[in-house]
């Protein structure tokens, strides 16, 4: 009875939808757990969404659904794309994975992306991006622009995704300036302009004089620029909100992974894989050196070329732990799973993890 | 030539009819006028707003699913806002119940027995009750003002969450990220159907059908009448005021917690930092919505739930924005708040002059 219900259901829903696509046509769908406007995460997958639209021409056909809370909406949301005729999915949040998974059991034959979680499937593969390799860029370029030898960062989440950034931010920093320091503040959200902006005020009362981020939207930056000074882009390029006050900024690029994996799945190629990939890979991008002499400009564009190579590795022993304890030996690289689940600051961090 | 708002000697039964379905069919012109501006087809969006998620099985458990915690948290609030008692909080009893009920699945995974789920479900009771008195407590003895002690409350339960979640009930396979381990399958709410659509439904059905009884036909939904429209006159006929904010409270705390273990068990099957897209809040529109009567919360908590799912279609197959969807919420309710004036009041067309020869 069940099926007979369900079966005059597609009916009808065939039926009414009009222009069903044509059977060779792939239907590529993105979960975004922001508004694609947020000039920052979801603004970059959606370019990604674009990339992949501007590759494939009509050999595709891409949908999203924005602002997607995570909680017991994701699941809901991904099936639909997936009862949509969607054949490869990209669900572009940490939070969406445990629904990804479930929605990918229940749809064998659709290919599921996931961004930046660590549970994969045979249909589920799970992708990101090293941004704590940017992060130290931007630490080196803090320590050598700012005069008060204090940064300010805001903080999304307390999750080791941010808290590897913190690290690398800090680590780049302490290889200009030993005594450097950086004030945190949490803002508990990745997109929450007005608080965003809060923080950056109250960081820059304390006598801060750079920003840097792990929030989504440009609002500190564009406080940093009215107060005249400086800070760092995240996600996106965010030159246009603060031209005098961005000096860089890491830029997720996801193009070339959406590209490369769609045309997997067109080729009947695709398998579930784990993608880390950093600015070897170009899925990490500084945006150009703005606002800084040449000598900063010139030792960051040094920096990224060495990170590129493997020369260097910001997460390279001796580090030491908050409390002193050796954390990474020396001339040791810290591996791929210790960094994925980091809860511990390195030394010289004063703040304490909300714990 | 003007239009007057008169007040009505009572009631127009008529109108209470009427209101809904006009509301109804101004959001359906004004969608379409909104929609042919954004160049689509009126027709073809409107199906797919109201009609599309209707018309297959996953989509319609989808409803029920998206509907039940919102009727559940709504019907008790009803009986706060019918008592003149200002809950604010569901919102942090439903994550309260939530997080008492996830005691036993979380500290003592390997207990899974039949009692398991029972055991939860009473613990997620528990819990939000347990939320629910403090702003009545405070209230009872100190005279502070429930709509801000719930309201606050609601904070502090999600915070409370929030570091459960990072820190003692964190997933210890899960790479610190902020999750707590996933339920056995003792602790799951099981589906009813082939879809999403779990158990947790039927507590929603109970609960309408339970708080009708008790409002229309038993003392008690008699005392809370009164205690909301004319406080003295209750007191005089011997209710307590007190006891009665304590009792709405607990009512409306223990549903709410029941619709936050329902949802963490049926289709969550773990606790995140989020476990809820602002259901006790949106059940405070669906408890007015529904004229804080059961059956009218019933309705009106189906009527959001589609407006949400029919939201993500619109998104899906007519790549229309999320913003679009928001507006197109936000004129539904206006126009059905707005039309319920008109069971007050009469619109009148009258003259400058008017024969009295009163110039208002």
């Amino acid at each position: 009875m069940r099926k007979l219900l369900s079966m005059a259901a597609a009916a009808v829903l065939s039926f009414g939808v009009v222009g069903a696509e044509a059977a060779d046509k792939l239907k590529v769908g993105f979960i975004y757990v922001g508004p694609i406007g947020d000039y920052g995460w979801s603004y970059q997958h959606n370019q990604g969404r674009l990339a992949i639209e501007a590759a494939f021409g009509d050999k595709v056909e891409t949908v999203y659904i924005e602002s997607v809370s995570e909680g017991p909406d994701a699941e809901r949301a991904i099936e639909r794309l997936a009862r949509d005729g969607a054949g490869l999915i990209y669900s572009t949040s940490f939070g969406f994975m445990n629904p990804t998974l479930k929605v990918a059991k229940k749809f064998p034959d659709v290919k599921f992306e996931h961004s930046t979680g660590y549970k994969r499937a045979a249909n589920v593969s799970t992708y990101s991006a090293r941004f704590y390799e940017g992060r130290y860029v931007i630490g080196q370029i803090a320590a050598r622009m700012s005069k008060t030898g204090t940064a300010g960062y805001i903080g999304s989440f307390p999750i080791p995704e941010v808290i590897r950034g913190i690290n690398a931010f800090m680590l780049g920093a302490q290889s200009v300036d030993p005594d450097f320091k950086v004030k945190i503040v949490w803002a508990n959200s990745w997109y929450d302009p007005g608080k965003e902006a809060d923080a950056a005020k109250a960081l820059l009362d304390q006598g801060v004089d750079v920003l840097a981020q792990h929030t989504d939207s440009p609002a500190p930056l564009q406080v940093a620029e009215e107060r005249g000074a400086i800070g760092f882009g995240q996600a996106s390029d965010m030159i246009k909100f603060a031209p005098k006050g961005q000096l860089t900024a890491i830029v997720d690029d996801w193009s070339v992974y959406y590209v490369n994996r769609t045309k997997a799945v067109l080729d009947g190629t695709w398998e579930s894989t784990d993608t880390w990939g950093g600015l070897d890979a170009e899925m990490v991008l500084m945006a150009p050196f703005t606002n800084m002499p040449e000598d900063v400009a010139n030792a960051a564009k040094e920096t990224v070329e060495k990170i590129r190579s493997g020369k260097l590795h910001p997460f390279t022993g001796p580090i030491y732990k908050q409390d002193g304890e050796l954390a990474v030996a020396d001339g040791i690289l810290l591996d791929d799973q210790a960094m994925l689940g980091m809860n511990w600051y390195v030394k010289g961090i004063d703040d304490q993890l909300p714990q | 030539m003007r239009l007057e708002l008169e007040k009505r000697a009572e009631h127009s039964r008529t109108m209470a009819v009427l209101s809904p379905l006009l509301a109804l069919l101004l959001t359906l012109v004004s969608g379409a006028i909104m929609f042919a501006l954004l160049g689509q087809d009126p027709v073809r969006a409107l199906y797919t707003f109201f009609i599309e998620p209707l018309t297959a099985s996953w989509s319609l458990q989808e409803l029920v699913v998206k509907a039940a915690p919102l009727i559940l948290i709504a019907v008790g609030l009803a009986v706060c806002y019918l008592s003149n008692t200002w809950n604010i909080g569901a919102e942090g009893q439903f994550t309260f119940g939530a997080i008492a009920g996830s005691l036993l699945p979380i500290m003592v995974p390997g207990f899974e027995t039949p009692l398991t789920l029972p055991l939860m479900l009473l613990m997620g009771i528990a819990g939000g009750m347990l939320w629910g008195a403090i702003p009545a407590f405070l209230k009872i003895r100190f005279g502070a003002n429930e709509i801000l002690t719930s309201l606050m409350l609601v904070y502090v339960a999600q915070l409370f969450l929030d570091w459960l979640v990072r820190g003692p009930w964190r997933d210890p396979e899960g790479f610190n990220f902020p999750e707590s381990r996933l339920f056995s399958d003792a602790a799951i709410l099981q589906p009813l159907a082939d879809g999403r659509m779990h158990v947790g439904a039927l507590f929603a059905l109970l609960a309408v059908i339970a708080m009708s009884v008790i409002l229309m036909k038993t003392l008690k939904g008699f005392e809370v009448r009164v205690l909301g429209q004319a406080p003295r006159a209750g007191q005089f006929a011997g209710f307590s005021r007190n006891k009665m904010v304590l009792f709405a409270f607990l009512l409306s705390g223990g549903l709410a917690g029941l619709a936050g273990i329902s949802e963490v068990s049926g289709s969550i099957n773990q606790l995140t930092p989020v476990i809820s897209p602002g259901y006790g809040f949106t059940a405070i529109i669906v408890a007015f919505l529904g004229r804080l009567n059961p059956i009218g919360i019933f309705i009106a908590g189906f009527l959001l739930a589609l407006s949400y799912l029919g939201g993500e279609a619109a998104q899906v197959s007519l790549g229309l924005s999320d913003k679009t969807t928001r507006v197109f919420q936000g004129m539904l309710l206006f126009y059905v708040l707005a039309c319920d004036t008109l069971i007050l009041y009469r619109i009148r067309l009258t003259r400058t002059f008017a024969p009295s020869g009163k110039e208002a």
